[in-house]
């Protein structure tokens, strides 16, 4: 539907670090016990991936489930198919206690990429995120600057940052400011 | 005069010339240069005037710890006041002024205080403040205004950027002299992740102007091949120009970094404040020479022994062509040397011990300097600058044995280690008698939360003063920083040359005897201009605390905090209550080490970033139709849209007319949304809303009130039952995020065993109301699958399906008490929505009305507004709300403390509706006041408004209020009060003023 329009619209800035908004996302709040079979077998029917250990990301040949709390977990996929994929968690999910909601439209995301990424994020996230700590596959629930945000990188060390639609705005302008030319730190290189 | 000599500056790039100013003067420095030794190059002796009395001053030191060289540097917006000369980089355009003087520097009007100091004593500010009565205000403030206070305040926006970074690391080295580069040698050899950081732009400290050998070669060499080693290792971080700033608890360190300040011009941040988690911290400070205290100690021109030394070795300057050195203590020889071997005169250096000085001062008088035992300075000659001394036996009182010709007095009163950030987490220190210092006691540091210290000193700052013990001490340190963390490290320790020196003397009032005349000249603290005099009075005058004489007599305050003068001023306050040294003790060390720029600590929330505000997926329209917003919480939402240059009052009168007579779009996305689900969802609900909500059908909507344990209404909302194990709570716009997290605390720490899962779905949804007897037409125009006839979507039911296009879902729910629709589509698609609901509403008009037009149709309704008729001490039956109080339930939040005497009682503020009897608006925030007075004297009050309006739908001032016993006084006349003293007359009536039977929504 062309009426369907992402937070920002792709809006995009080229400091040391490129920050653009990737436009929109499926993503599924699920909630219900991480360590049960059913769980296991509707986040893999759902996506193709297995349920991720704390704090970690995991890709499946129809999307991504990310760690969001010890009973919560984020499913990312492709904005068209929230509603099968919703389909494929309730029906794994029926006959036991779990919530899975569509967050879909709740939601903007940004993606970090180029030289020095992860300076961009250590200026505004009290995280480790020298290449020891924090690696492809990692994921966070954090904040960034003042508001809330999780983030995850990319096998390419390009982030991708998910934060609240409502302060979508505030994220980009922090992350363009954050990748300012001349504010390269030197720290994890 | 001071001036650049032809060779020496190490530091210096001789072949670049810098231009600065300074008052106005046009100066030439070199790249490598502060701006101290820029100015001293240029024989700027004098750059300031003292605080209190005016005094001409010079610049005293030659880094962190200068007490005078403050400006007011740069202009517009990068003008910042209190910048030190001694730790600023020169820079071409650099432009500064000096501090508290007027009309000039050279003539100034205040130093007129100088010759007054006898009526500036001690505790002078407090004692204006005692007697007489009208003397602060009237005489001692305009005075103290016009002539203290230091550098001016920014007029302008600060144009610099600033931000913070965060950082992870094993062991924090802090100090990059050659006591920090070895601990990080030794340290970063196990592999440990360090951070080494020097708050110069030099590695090496004053270790190369002091000189020594080790391993075979020259310090200076020695620091090279520590640099080039600890370059090649990946895990150690090299950072000048950054300052440690505090240490913190749970080995939280921040570093302050300088990053353009010497290069202004440059791209990105002009501080970056790091912000540091680290396992272990060594603090390899350094150590701050002592001044000695002797009359005239602050004209221009005297100056620390060791500055003295730096400023000729490191910048090529010479305070002075005949330099007076004057110690107790053997290193200040080096000075002397130094001076000589550059081929400056040094008549005379004053031992203040009888039994004189070591080796050095024996290669000293090799030289040809004649050293005098036993004696000290009986007073400085001079005003702006030093013309002489008057030499005194150390031990008498200060009769004059003779006087020299001098233009440069150096002064050593002994080396007290830097322990502030050992200290700033509850390191303790003991009493060094040898050296006359306070050092850091190793078996007692800041400890962890594992019981164990974080923090090791290391060199000098952990009192050894000598090259050899520096080096070994600080290999030591940083061998158990990784040792702490379980890793290993075997490199091995340096050997430097041992050179034995003279013990020191400790010396704090030279001399010994001085009487009242050279006490009141003697400067303990030269930024606060306090004097052995003022530190004595406080002593007689009962003050026995050292942190209670601090703020007596201000000494060890202010931008450097005493680090000059709180061990001279300690051991002077020691000596006149005849306590031990250590028995006084110190004042407490307090981050940051020196001030830290404002910028650096708000980091990059400026301008636009400064907050997160919150935006709907439609505010972009309201932006652009002229929205007046109003915050509520972090969003902004329009308060009215005002047209044609219509005032908000007329903006607010036209949307509601509108709307309740054809139909009106309010922009309802920012209402919180929350999905309560699971087995146990309907229990979980009835103890969360006073209502009984378990029996609710899905499909049905039921107005919901929720109180905290105390009885008081929190919140309100209308839930909605999707099936039969989710309901959908809304709640107010301010409340989401609260409410949210006040589910999930019940449900985690009371109620985990209760199957219920929450989800804050807010931002999901754009939620638009269409208000309006016109409400239905709009809609049914979009077409779409969805029936929104009454009997298909009664008053009270939602529905999910399509309108046009989009995936709706629709409440039939009425804050407005008009017929009333409120849709919720995917937040994507609200901007669109939006935009079709503006084409299909045109031909009636249709337009959008803000949050007033929102509280003054509800408050025509009588319905309340959390915030407005609830503050946190209201409970919901005081506003008449006792239908949405279930009284069969066993138990809901709030529901004991309802039953509680006072709660209970039927004498109780009640909700009324307020008419005033000649139309007009009562003010917000009006009082009820009642006959006669209060205990304390003030009048009796019978209630307050909470929310008062001109209703355009009436054409009167409307209001509701909390009033004593309101319900049973309908038809009562009762004032309110107003901000210019009149009373308005207002007659008590029922709170609901529109439609009392509900017709108009439920159509």
């Amino acid at each position: 539907m062309s009426n369907v329009v992402s937070a920002l619209a792709g809006v995009s800035h080229a400091g040391f670090a490129k920050i653009e908004e990737t436009g929109l996302n499926g993503m599924i709040t699920v909630r219900g016990d991480l360590g049960s079979s059913e769980m296991a077998a509707a986040v893999k029917a759902a996506t193709g991936a297995s349920v991720p250990a704390i704090r970690k990301i995991a890709a499946g040949d129809k999307g991504r489930v990310a760690w969001m709390s010890p009973d919560e977990l984020l499913v990312i996929v492709a904005y068209d198919d929230v509603a099968d994929t919703m389909a494929a968690l309730n029906d794994g999910l029926s006959g036991v206690h779990a919530l899975v909601a569509n967050v879909s439209d709740a939601r903007a995301v940004f993606r970090i990429s180029g030289d020095n990424t992860r300076e961009v994020l250590a200026k505004v996230s009290p995280v480790d995120l020298s290449s020891e700590a924090f690696g492809a596959g990692d994921f966070r629930r954090s904040r960034i600057a003042q508001v809330a945000a999780a983030f995850w990188m990319n096998d390419d060390n390009s982030f991708e940052v998910v934060c609240f639609r409502s302060v979508a705005q505030y994220v980009f302008d922090v992350l363009r400011v954050s990748s300012d030319k001349g504010g390269e730190v030197g720290f994890f290189s | 005069m001071s001036t650049r000599l032809a060779s020496g500056g190490r530091l210096l790039n001789k072949g670049k010339q810098v231009h600065f100013s300074f008052n106005g003067k046009q100066l030439t420095g070199f790249e490598g240069d502060t701006l101290a030794s820029a100015l001293l190059a240029n024989d700027q002796m004098m750059i300031g005037r003292s605080f209190k009395y005016h005094r001409p001053r010079g610049i005293v030191a030659s880094g962190a710890e200068e007490p005078n060289a403050l400006f007011n540097m740069g202009e517009g917006g990068k003008f910042e006041p209190n910048q030190r000369a001694t730790t600023t980089e020169l820079f071409n355009g650099l432009s500064c002024a000096s501090q508290n003087h007027w009309p000039s520097l050279e003539f100034d009007i205040g130093a007129i205080n100088n010759h007054m100091t006898r009526f500036f004593p001690a505790g002078f500010y407090y004692k204006t403040f005692m007697f007489p009565a009208f003397a602060w205000k009237h005489v001692f403030e305009p005075i103290v205004r016009q002539s203290a206070g230091l550098g001016k305040a920014p007029k302008d926006r600060d144009v610099d950027t600033y931000e913070h970074f965060y950082a992870y690391v094993d062991v924090v080295i802090i100090g990059g002299g050659v006591a920090g580069l070895q601990a990080a040698k030794a340290a970063g050899a196990s592999g440990a992740k360090v951070i080494l950081m020097e708050q110069t732009p030099h590695w090496g400290g004053r270790a190369p102007v002091d000189g020594g050998d080790v391993d075979g070669m020259p310090v200076e060499d020695y620091i090279t091949t520590l640099i080039n080693d600890l370059k090649q290792m990946p895990n150690v971080t090299m950072r000048n120009r950054m300052m440690g700033a505090g240490v913190y608890d749970h080995g939280y360190v921040l570093g302050y970094e300088r990053v353009t300040d010497h290069t202004p011009l440059e791209n990105g941040p002009r501080h970056r404040l790091w912000r540091i988690r680290t396992k272990q911290i060594v603090t390899a400070t350094g150590a701050i020479e002592r001044p000695l205290s002797f009359a005239g100690n602050d004209i221009p021109g005297v100056m620390l022994a060791s500055a003295v030394r730096d400023y000729v070795v490191d910048y090529g300057v010479s305070i002075g062509d005949r330099t007076v050195v004057v110690t107790n203590n053997d290193d200040a020889y080096r000075t002397a040397i130094a001076l000589k071997k550059a081929g400056l005169e040094v008549p005379v250096v004053l031992d203040a011990r009888a039994s004189g000085g070591g080796a050095l001062a024996e290669e000293a008088k090799a030289l040809g300097i004649r050293v005098e035992n036993g004696k000290g300075i009986a007073k400085v000659k001079g005003g702006k600058r030093v013309t002489g001394v008057a030499i005194c036996a150390q031990a008498g009182e200060g009769s004059v044995l003779e006087e020299i010709k001098c233009d440069a007095v150096a002064m050593s009163g002994g080396w007290s280690p830097v322990v502030h950030l050992w200290s700033h987490c509850g390191g303790k220190l003991i009493w060094d008698d040898a050296q006359a210092h306070f050092r850091p006691d190793a078996t007692r540091p800041p400890k962890g939360a594992d019981g164990e210290g974080f923090v090791i000193p290391a060199g000098i700052a952990n009192g050894p003063l000598d090259l050899p013990a520096v080096l070994a001490d600080a290999h030591a340190a940083g061998l158990a920083a990784v040792k702490a963390i379980g890793m290993t490290s075997d490199v091995t320790a340096p050997v430097a040359e041992e050179k034995p020196e003279a013990a020191m003397e400790p010396v704090w009032l030279m001399p010994q005897g001085a009487g009242p005349k050279l006490r009141i000249k003697t400067w303990l603290d030269y930024q606060n201009d306090v004097k052995v005099s003022d530190v004595r009075l406080a002593a007689q005058e009962g003050y026995e605390s050292v942190e209670h004489t601090k703020r007596y007599t201000t000494l060890g305050m202010a931008t450097d905090q005493g680090k000059l003068s709180n061990i001279n001023g300690l051991a002077t306050l020691a000596g006149q209550l005849n306590a031990p040294i250590p028995a006084v003790g110190t004042t407490t060390f307090r981050p940051p080490y020196t001030p830290i720029s404002f910028g650096a600590i708000a980091g990059e929330a400026r301008d636009e970033v400064f907050q997160p505000l919150r935006r709907t997926p439609i505010s972009g329209w309201h932006a652009d139709n002229n929205a007046f917003d109003e915050p509520v919480g972090q969003w902004r939402r329009p308060y009215c849209y005002p047209q044609n240059g219509e005032s908000h009052a007329d903006a607010v009168k036209r949307e509601i007319n509108q709307t309740r007579t054809s139909v009106g779009l309010l922009d309802a996305s920012t209402l919180g949304k929350i999905i309560v689900k699971g087995p146990d969802a309907g229990k979980f609900m009835d103890m969360m809303y006073t209502n009984m909500m378990s029996t609710l059908k899905p499909g049905k909507c039921r107005y919901g009130l929720m109180c905290n344990e105390n009885g008081f209404l929190m919140d309100d909302g209308v839930v909605a039952r999707i099936d039969e194990d989710t309901f959908l709570c809304h709640t107010t716009t301010g409340g989401a995020e609260r409410i949210h997290g006040w589910m999930e605390d019940w449900l985690q720490c009371e109620w985990w065993d209760w199957k219920v899962y929450t989800a804050n779905v807010t931002e999901q949804y754009a939620q638009i109301a269409v208000v309006g007897p016109n409400a239905r037409k709009v809609i049914e125009k979009l077409g779409g699958d969805m029936d929104v006839s009454k009997e298909a979507l009664a008053f009270m039911e939602w529905k999910d399906g399509k309108i046009g296009d989009f995936d709706a879902r629709a409440y039939r729910i009425s804050f407005s008490g008009e017929l009333s629709y409120e849709i919720a589509v995917p937040a994507s698609q609200g901007r669109a929505f939006w935009d079709a609901l503006l084409e299909a509403g045109a031909e009636f008009g249709i337009m959008p009305y803000g949050t007033e037009g929102l509280h003054v149709m509800r408050a025509e309704k009588g319905f309340i507004m959390i915030g407005d008729e609830t503050d946190g001490t209201v409970i919901p039956q005081d506003l008449n709300l006792n239908w949405a109080i279930s009284k069969k339930k066993e138990d809901f939040l709030g529901k004991r403390a309802q039953l509680r005497d006072h709660m209970a009682s039927a004498d109780r503020w009640k909700l009324v509706g307020l008419e005033t009897l000649d139309g007009s608006v009562i003010p917000d925030g009006s009082y009820i006041p009642a006959d006669g007075n209060n205990a304390n004297g003030q009048r009796n009050v019978q209630g307050r408004v909470t929310s008062t309006y001109y209703s355009p739908t009436l054409d009167r001032g409307i209001a509701m209020a909390l009033v004593h016993n309101g319900l049973d006084r309908m038809g009562d006349v009762i004032e309110c009060n107003t901000v210019s003293g009149t009373m308005i007359k207002a007659k008590i009536v029922d709170p609901v003023f529109y439609d009392k039977e509900g017709e108009k929504q439920n159509v």
